[in-house]
């Protein structure tokens, strides 16, 4: 069996100019060193047209770096006739499920990466059989897309891109489009492959809540990665995500405020849970 | 909105009307059609349209959906009914105002083409709503297919219509909601002479384009994303094969539509 290396994007003095762009002093990656290893959960922070997506669209090879290289699998995604390898070892879920659903049943959208692959039919059957019944799909098979809830959608298109068998797979905020029920239901379904199958994902998102629920934060601004680490860490930084028009999450926050009124609170909160846990253990000094 | 056009619109069934190959189903639609055609007596109309009913009843698909894909036809019968009565001339005269009679020539034939007409659309709406869009464009793919021997991009082709049929419904939503935005602006698609209200369709129009060109952008980005190339070979999730069972269904219409032939001595 071939050895996997145990990096599997690695991203090194990345920069990307889009092409027609005037501003040459602001590019829209520059100088980005990354590396996301097997099997781990990174979320990705940062405001409006930082470069989140440029950056998960140059891990996919959907555009090639200006300066500097990614490198998947040890495979740079300049070489044009490993691209569909790359693609199928990093899948891409995008923003917006109905704009990704290509074809007129679920079973064949889900179907439609495997016939790109030149899978044969048997094989693309029982794909589509493994990965509709964990995402829990398998009594919508027959229908049309426009039949589905959103949450559902959202589904589709990650059974579209699993059924690839990705090492990785890039969302680019896939639950911003969704109610709160759905957006349970698609993260706990990444979550649960990312734990059971040591499915590594890169997951653009603006909900404070679901990037501290990943093993490492990475902020990005302006192109440039300003800061990564646990998310712990990385949430309570609260001055520095004020900032950049972001926030901690919600706990962290009150944490903050907390502090400030002279509770003694430990600085690394993130959910409810530790936050009643150390107020419930300080004593009170008011 | 969704449920106004039925055309092109599959409805997920198991029948065995479901189950049969597209290939199968279009060439039998296809004699049909002809068979239709050919046919000159209403015994044989009648024949193949009862022949039609009961292959709906069999399908399972709600007999509301066959009406609603006839409504959009009532206008053309209506007119050709009227066309026929008033202007076909021979037989019995049947009903007179003034100089206008109504002859039974023009009646019976004027039923005749409605029937037929009916009849024809039936068969229609059986193969698209019991065949999913995209197995159907297979299917007229495989007939088109001699085609790319003089260079027409005959798989293309078909995965473009496709996805012009996954997205019908989508841009139907979307127009709608577009409809609603700009009546709780105040906006009037109601009233006004025809010109006043095609002028009025603009600023529907114009977003709806801009939409779906966006999404077009977005979904050749992610069909990109997910491995599609121009051109590349591709396999298939449902392989195209013609059972036995298939065969035996051809051989059975076509014995029905000789009967149907019979009567029409």
């Amino acid at each position: 069996m071939k050895s996997r290396p145990e990096i599997l994007i690695e991203a090194r003095e990345l920069a990307y100019r889009y092409p027609g762009e005037e501003n040459i002093s602001s590019p829209a990656v520059y100088g980005v060193n990354l590396s996301v290893k097997r099997g781990e959960y990174v979320s990705l922070i940062g405001p409006n047209g930082s470069g989140k997506t440029t950056l998960l669209k140059l891990f996919n090879a959907l555009l090639a770096p200006t300066e500097g290289e990614v490198l998947v699998e040890g495979i740079s995604t300049t070489e044009e006739e490993k691209q569909v390898e790359i693609r199928r070892s990093c899948g891409m879920i995008f923003q917006n499920p109905d704009n990704q659903l290509v074809a007129t049943t679920v079973e064949e959208d889900i179907a439609f990466g495997l016939e790109n692959l030149e899978l044969p039919s048997s094989e693309i059957r029982k794909r589509v059989e493994k990965v509709s019944s964990a995402l829990g799909l398998k009594h919508l098979l027959k229908h049309p897309p426009h039949m589905l809830s959103g949450g559902e959608k959202g589904r589709v298109a990650i059974a579209g891109i699993l059924a690839m068998q990705p090492s990785c797979i890039l969302m680019d905020e896939p639950t911003a489009m969704l109610d709160s029920k759905s957006r349970q239901d698609v993260l706990g379904a990444v979550r649960h492959l990312n734990r059971e199958q040591g499915l590594a994902v890169v997951h653009v998102t603006h909900f404070p809540e679901e990037a501290a629920r990943a093993d490492r934060v990475v902020i990005i601004d302006q192109g440039r990665l300003i800061e990564q680490g646990p998310p712990s860490v990385i949430m309570n930084k609260l001055q520095l995500l004020h900032q950049l028009g972001l926030q901690g999450t919600a706990p962290s926050e009150l944490a903050a405020l907390l502090r400030k009124d002279g509770f003694s609170i430990p600085e690394e909160i993130l959910n409810c849970q530790e936050l009643v846990q150390s107020l419930c253990t300080s004593e009170l000094k008011i | 909105m969704n449920r106004s056009i039925t055309l092109g619109q599959y409805l997920p069934g198991e029948s065995l009307v479901h189950q049969l190959n597209p290939r199968i189903k279009i060439l039998a639609l296809l004699i049909m059609l002809a068979v239709l055609f050919i046919v000159q007596t209403f015994h044989a109309l009648i024949f193949l349209l009862l022949f039609a009913v009961l292959l709906l009843a069999s399908s399972g698909v709600p007999f509301s959906y066959f009406l609603r894909g006839i409504r959009p036809i009532l206008y053309i019968a209506l007119f050709a009914l009227v066309i026929y009565f008033f202007f076909n001339k021979g037989g019995v005269v049947l009903l007179r105002i003034g100089s206008v009679t109504v002859e039974s020539d023009g009646v019976r034939e004027g039923l005749f083409v409605v029937t037929r007409l009916v009849a024809l659309v039936l068969y229609s709406l059986l193969l698209t709503l019991t065949t999913t869009p995209l197995s159907l464009t297979h299917g007229m793919g495989y007939f088109l297919k001699p085609l790319s021997y003089i260079g027409l991009p005959t798989d293309e082709v078909a995965m473009i219509m496709s996805i012009a049929l996954r997205f019908i419904p989508t841009l139907m939503e979307e127009s709608q909601r577009l409809m609603r935005a700009q009546l709780s602006r105040g906006a009037d698609f109601e009233s006004g002479s025809i010109f006043r209200k095609a002028k009025n369709l603009v600023p529907l129009i114009v977003p709806l384009f801009i939409s779906a060109f966006r999404r077009a952008d977005e979904l050749a980005l992610a069909m990109e994303a997910r491995g599609f190339r121009l051109g590349a070979r591709r396999t298939r999730l449902h392989e195209d094969i013609i059972a036995p069972r298939d065969w035996a269904v051809l051989i059975f219409v076509l014995a029905v539509l000789t009967a149907a032939l019979a009567l029409n001595i």
